[in-house]
């Protein structure tokens, strides 16, 4: 009865909050939020540039409730996942988290995320976008339950060189052992937390997942511990900038869910997204997998490539052109960045088929809006190896305490 | 150990076309039937001592004449007791309709001529329905110049009604039953059992979309089936028996009591049969004659298929409407507005449009009809072997039986029977106590009996959205199934169910050119 009342009264309340709004509502300078998921979240707290630095050069704190969460549980639920997501997920260990795609019939992306082995029959799914309808279709014939649990579960993403030290200091025993994407079990406050060592920035970093219930003295513990270490909140804006520089893609940025194009030709494929790597063709039957195998054989009609970019101004939505004359478009920036740390003018762009492989050399049309005026410059790009930025820290074990 | 081509997975009519013209194409072809008999619902079987009935369709009013003589079904053994049975709109007072082969009696002369009107162009128009029935559905892309070449003679056949007809065709193809009756006759009594004929297996009363469709679909099967309705001596499983023999003749193995499990799939391709009692049975191919449901949901291992082609088979419309009841007979029982002599016909009992359209409203709310609408075969008259000598049996298809029974099944059940038996008093007074047994068999039960999901007649609705290129579904409309080697040949597939079996011979040519 009062789950039924809550849902018809939904639409006063169009947004909520996770259960560190009241943390971060007191530390927002800048009154920035914005809507994620449903939840309203800190895009900025005092001034972007610091946030960023925090998460390079100490540790950064953000608040990753809203990044929707399905447990998916059952006697087939690793037969499940191996049927939705285009990887192998067979060789994923309890403990384990591993980066996945899924695509419909067509092999078009709908969706990235990660899939976290809580137990042999107990997974967690953390995607980007809603998708419940298409999990519970996924699931017809298989014994399995699917749940969201998005707001059963509050998550923090803590990130930067001096994270791991951070976790020492607050008793986490053995977290320096913790190697990337491995998962390990502590106890705060009475309550089971979980920490992964994964994160949207490309860098050292974790992800610490408790029951909301805990969710304040986790917050409290880890700015206790985090005080002489440099840590600093942060908002949407700067792990934006982090996830540039670590060359992850977003979807509906870098590419648009099939479960969302209207027009034709918008959706995008693993191959074409560069994601080769998580696409296990000869694993058995996928979703998408006849249409990704004529893929293979055709080649991709284009491709997302790292670039990089003449001059300092980030190409955000540029054109990509063939030469300096502008006379064969090939191709569009979804994501740019100037890298603070690399000091580099860095981007992604979809590239056409064949000049993704044949160009040695784009040019990038850049407009740039300057007191109300629009001024236009065509620079030089050139492919570059992803990610931009990979300190060596990342992959440590144990990570340096700084 | 004989290796197998194909395996067809169930013996129904269907599947036993289909094996019949593999084996002819000098196919190594084996059928498994779950049951200890061939046929599936098109078979014969006693539901009461002595009293024996045909469990599904009485009529044979669709199996192509051409495909009889293909299979030399009559020197398989089938007779037929009558042939172009007449259709009788029965009355409650004094007079009926007869509609026979090209003529009516009992109406004014003006629903005459535009009944002659009427039939003459529906008949056109099933023409060119017949070639799209016949056809194996092309795909919308129109990739290959087969296909191409199939939508250009389909475009044609459309084409060759003339000016005036292809106009009238492409505007009431589409349309409702109720309003094109409306327009064409007076008579309710007329209109009435032509809207039972439009709607009787469709999943909805004469006023919606597409009911012309399903009219359409039954002046098809009667043009294939050369004229009007025909009984089969002996019932309906002398049909699928006579099938079964024409299968054998051929070289097809029949293995009856041979459950299916499993369609196994190795190496991405269907390949064997797990039985289940165990055994494993391996083929170049696999056709399933059971329901879409049935063949990728319950036979088949979940990760074989894609979410998109699994949701798209999860919400194929299956739910049956249709009910089957059956009556034993101590004496015929007389009709007020019938003579003893048109005892055998078809007799439909269906007062008006608006009396079918009330019929059909209590089925959305998952209730049973209280005035339900009526095809009544009495097989007795033409064929006394099927019951005690002077006793009778009465055949009945009862419409808007919901799949779901709601609370209460049982109590349905009983308000169900009974609502039959009143409205036959209404016709037959005193038929009542003439009943010695009876037995009914909700789509419920028939699915339960014979294994089809939702207990659909035609496997599932017959409805624009699930016809020819979009039966049962995108991506398993050419018989041809998402997992090689795994083929559909059931009334699930274009052009449907009734005892017709095209689904299974274009299944089968479809095999035969896909090699092994």
């Amino acid at each position: 009865m009062q789950a039924q009342s809550a849902a018809r009264s939904h639409y006063r309340r169009p947004l909520v909050t996770t259960p560190f709004f009241e943390r971060c509502r007191d530390l927002v300078e800048t009154d920035s939020f914005i809507a994620w998921s449903g939840y309203t979240v800190p895009d900025v707290f005092s001034s972007v540039e610091h946030e960023y630095f925090s998460i390079r050069n100490a540790a950064s704190l953000f608040d990753l409730t809203p990044m929707i969460k399905y447990r998916i549980a059952g006697p087939d639920a690793q037969r499940y996942l191996n049927r939705l997501v285009t990887r192998d997920v067979s060789g994923l260990k309890v403990d384990r988290v591993a980066y996945a795609v899924w695509c419909n019939e067509f092999g078009h992306l709908i969706d990235d995320g990660t899939i976290f082995r809580l137990g042999a029959d107990d997974f967690r799914l953390c995607t980007a976008e809603r998708q419940l309808d298409w999990l519970l279709d996924s699931a017809i014939g298989f014994q399995v339950d699917v749940e969201e649990v998005t707001d059963r579960i509050a998550a923090l993403a803590l990130q930067g060189p001096t994270s791991c030290a951070i976790l020492k200091a607050m008793g986490l025993a053995g977290i320096e052992t913790l190697r990337p994407f491995e998962m390990g079990h502590y106890r705060l406050a009475g309550l089971p937390l979980m920490a992964s060592r994964t994160g949207f920035t490309g860098d050292l970093g974790y992800e610490l997942w408790i029951d909301p219930e805990g969710a304040l003295q986790l917050w409290d513990a880890l700015m206790a511990a985090g005080r002489p270490r440099g840590l600093r909140v942060i908002g949407y804006q700067a792990l934006e900038m982090a996830r540039i520089e670590a060359g992850f893609v977003l979807p509906n940025v870098d590419f648009v869910s099939a479960a969302q194009t209207v027009r034709l030709n918008r959706e995008t494929t693993p191959f074409e997204m560069g994601l080769d790597w998580v696409v296990a063709l000869d694993k058995g039957p996928f979703n998408g997998r006849r249409a990704l195998l004529d893929e293979k054989r055709r080649g991709p009609r284009r491709r997302l490539v790292g670039i990089e970019i003449a001059g300092n101004k980030a190409a955000h939505g540029a054109l990509v052109y063939d030469s300096s004359k502008a006379l064969r478009q090939v191709g569009e920036i979804t994501s740019a960045l100037w890298s603070p740390t690399c000091k580099r003018n860095v981007a992604l762009a979809m590239i056409q088929a064949p000049y993704f492989a044949t160009l040695k050399e784009f040019w990038v049309d850049i407009y740039l809006h300057r007191e109300l005026l629009w001024e236009r410059r065509m620079e030089r790009a050139w492919p570059v190896e992803r990610p931009f930025y990979a300190p060596q820290r990342r992959k440590a074990t144990p990570p340096p305490d700084r | 150990m004989t290796r197998y081509d194909h395996i067809v997975v169930g013996g129904g009519h269907n599947g036993l076309v289909c094996a019949a013209y593999l084996a002819r194409g000098g196919r190594r072809t084996l059928v498994v039937e779950a049951a200890d008999h061939v046929g599936g619902a098109a078979m014969t079987r006693e539901f009461a001592p002595g009293f024996r009935v045909s469990a599904g369709a009485h009529v044979l009013d669709c199996l192509p004449l051409d495909l009889m003589g293909e299979l030399e079904l009559e020197r398989n053994g089938l007779q037929f007791v009558a042939r172009g049975l007449a259709t009788v709109a029965l009355g409650q007072g004094r007079s009926s309709i007869v509609l026979a082969d090209g003529g009516i009696e009992g109406v004014q002369a003006g629903d005459a001529a535009a009944y002659g009107r009427f039939s003459r162009q529906m008949r056109r128009f099933a023409g060119v329905l017949d070639r799209v029935d016949r056809m194996a559905p092309f795909r919308l892309s129109l990739g290959g110049w087969q296909e191409r070449l199939d939508a250009a003679r389909l475009a044609w056949a459309i084409r060759g009604l003339g000016r005036h007809d292809m106009r009238e065709f492409l505007r009431v193809v589409g349309m409702n039953a109720y309003d094109l009756l409306t327009d064409q006759f007076d008579s309710d009594l007329l209109k009435g059992a032509l809207g039972l004929d439009a709607t009787l297996g469709a999943e909805h009363g004469a006023r919606a979309p597409g009911t012309v469709l399903t009219l359409l679909q039954r002046y098809a099967g009667r043009l294939r089936a050369g004229g009007g309705a025909m009984q089969p001596a002996g019932g309906m499983g002398a049909v699928t028996g006579a099938i079964a023999q024409a299968a054998v003749r051929a070289g097809a193995v029949i293995r009856t009591g041979a459950r299916v499990r499993r369609i196994v799939v190795e190496s991405n391709r269907a390949c064997a049969v797990l039985l289940e009692s165990g055994e494993q049975i391996h083929a170049g191919s696999i056709i399933s004659n059971a329901d879409p449901k049935t063949t990728f949901l319950k036979l088949l291992d979940p990760d074989q298929l894609e979410t998109d082609f699994v949701r798209r088979i999860d919400r194929f419309r299956s739910k049956g409407l249709v009910a089957k009841m059956h009556l034993a007979l101590d004496d015929l029982p007389t009709f007020t507005a019938l003579q003893p002599t048109r005892l055998g016909a078809r007799m439909l009992l269906c007062p008006s449009l608006d009396a079918l359209e009330l019929a059909f409203n209590p089925s959305k709310y998952r209730e049973v009809p209280e005035r339900p609408a009526l095809e009544v075969c009495i097989p007795t008259i033409n064929d006394p072997g099927l019951a005690p000598a002077g006793r009778h049996v009465m055949s009945i298809n009862l419409m808007a039986v919901p799949y779901d029974l709601g609370a209460d099944p049982a109590a349905a059940r009983r308000r169900l029977a009974q609502a039959v038996l009143s409205t036959l008093e209404r016709y037959a007074p005193g038929l009542s106590e003439r009943v010695v047994a009876s037995e009914l068999l909700t789509p419920a039960d028939l699915e339960r009996e014979f294994g089809m999901n939702g207990g659909h007649w035609h496997h599932g609705a017959l409805a624009f959205d699930q016809f020819f290129f979009a039966r049962p579904v995108p991506g398993a409309a050419g018989y041809a199934t998402p997992v090689p080697g795994l083929y559909l040949c059931g009334a699930g597939s274009h052009p449907g169910g009734g005892v017709m079996g095209i689904a299974g011979r274009n299944a089968a040519f479809k095999v035969l050119k896909e090699g092994h």
